[in-house]
């Protein structure tokens, strides 16, 4: 009954969205908006990768409320699974004997592979503003080879205070830049750094900047998202 | 064959965001109905890339001197995604951890079972 029911509403939705969509010719256009952007964004942003400039330039505002949300989840998170904790401890310190080594090929491998993980993630979030990539993408190949770590050496766990501090560290720089921005140009998160030579490293003024901030802040909220769900299932 | 080759990407896009619809009104695991909730963020931001899309052109990216402003792709529909998979990654993981919570409070993730759902 409740199959047939909710295929029926199904069907009602795909027909809807059929209807919506033949309207919209796939592959033909783009918006005024988009170019403006791929116009005047490399002479306004420096930055030759015009997603970034997008992202961090034209709607930074936007990014940081998109940090926030993501801060907001990993502290609901921490708070939802909080409650108990010492008690979870005691039980693992009982069990802290019977918990399983992980395998010799994954501790060998992750030792091998986790610094060239780390290296691979801030090259990412370093080259934002020049290749595809940046600060989201990066943190989230750096939070990989935490979790890479947890699940070879499950006993150990990151440095939760100075993994805090990093983190906060990144987010106040972010802020701080924007408001540099506002005492040099008026405007909140103004790119008031010069511009330089696009497709050079040191380029694009403060995006480069704010990526590598955005990089850390992601990979150890994630880091810390993986430490609690893990911390749980003990 | 033109059908496909013109709504491929509409096409892909919707079903998956209807497989999530599935699942999250048919199945009655709550594990299962998170992934199905992930299913549909997946979809619609194929969704949102593919409206950005335009044929034969590259990616906004101008690191050669053959890529000019007139073959290159919508960058606003890309600015967004990537702001919609890290709010998506975020809203997975509390979901989750509320999924543990209910677990741990009913010791059962069947939602036909739980009382506390029912009104």
């Amino acid at each position: 009954m409740r199959k047939i029911i909710s295929i029926i509403i199904l069907v009602i939705i795909g027909v809807g969205f059929i209807f919506a969509f033949s309207q919209i010719p796939f592959g033909k256009d783009k918006i005024n908006v988009a170019n403006y952007y791929i116009e005047k964004g490399i002479k306004q942003t420096g930055a030759v990768n015009i997603v970034t400039s997008v992202v961090l330039n034209y709607r930074g505002i936007d990014t940081l409320g998109e940090i926030t949300v993501l801060f907001i989840a990993a502290i609901g998170l921490g708070a939802v699974l909080f409650v108990e904790r010492k008690i979870q401890k005691n039980i693992a310190d009982n069990k802290k004997d019977k918990t399983k080594r992980a395998s010799l090929i994954l501790r060998t491998g992750s030792r091998l592979l986790f610094p060239l993980i780390l290296l691979f993630g801030s090259y990412i979030f370093v080259h934002g503003h020049l290749t595809p990539g940046g600060g989201f993408q990066g943190g989230a190949v750096v939070a990989s080879g935490f979790l890479l770590m947890y699940l070879a050496f499950p006993k150990q766990s990151i440095n939760k205070k100075s993994s805090s501090v990093a983190e906060s560290l990144s987010g106040l720089i972010f802020v701080g830049i924007g408001l540099l921005g506002l005492v040099f140009s008026g405007y909140f998160l103004t790119n008031f750094l010069p511009k330089g030579v696009p497709n050079t490293i040191f380029s694009a003024g403060i995006i480069p900047v704010i990526y590598i901030a955005i990089g850390f802040k992601v990979g150890f909220e994630l880091t810390g998202i993986i430490d609690d769900l893990l911390e749980r299932s003990k | 064959m033109s059908l496909i080759y013109n709504w491929m990407y509409y096409i892909a896009s919707g079903g998956l965001i209807l497989i999530g619809l599935y699942i999250v009104l048919v199945k009655t695991n709550l594990i299962k109905i998170v992934i199905g909730l992930d299913f549909i963020d997946t979809g619609v931001n194929i969704l949102l890339i593919c409206i950005g899309y335009i044929r034969g052109k590259t990616a906004p990216i101008f690191s050669k001197p053959e890529i000019t402003s007139t073959n290159v792709v919508d960058p606003v529909p890309q600015a967004l995604v990537l702001t919609a998979i890290v709010i998506g990654v975020a809203i997975l993981a509390l979901a989750l951890s509320i999924g543990i919570k209910v677990y741990q409070h009913n010791q059962t993730l069947n939602v036909n079972k739980i009382k506390g759902l029912k009104w």
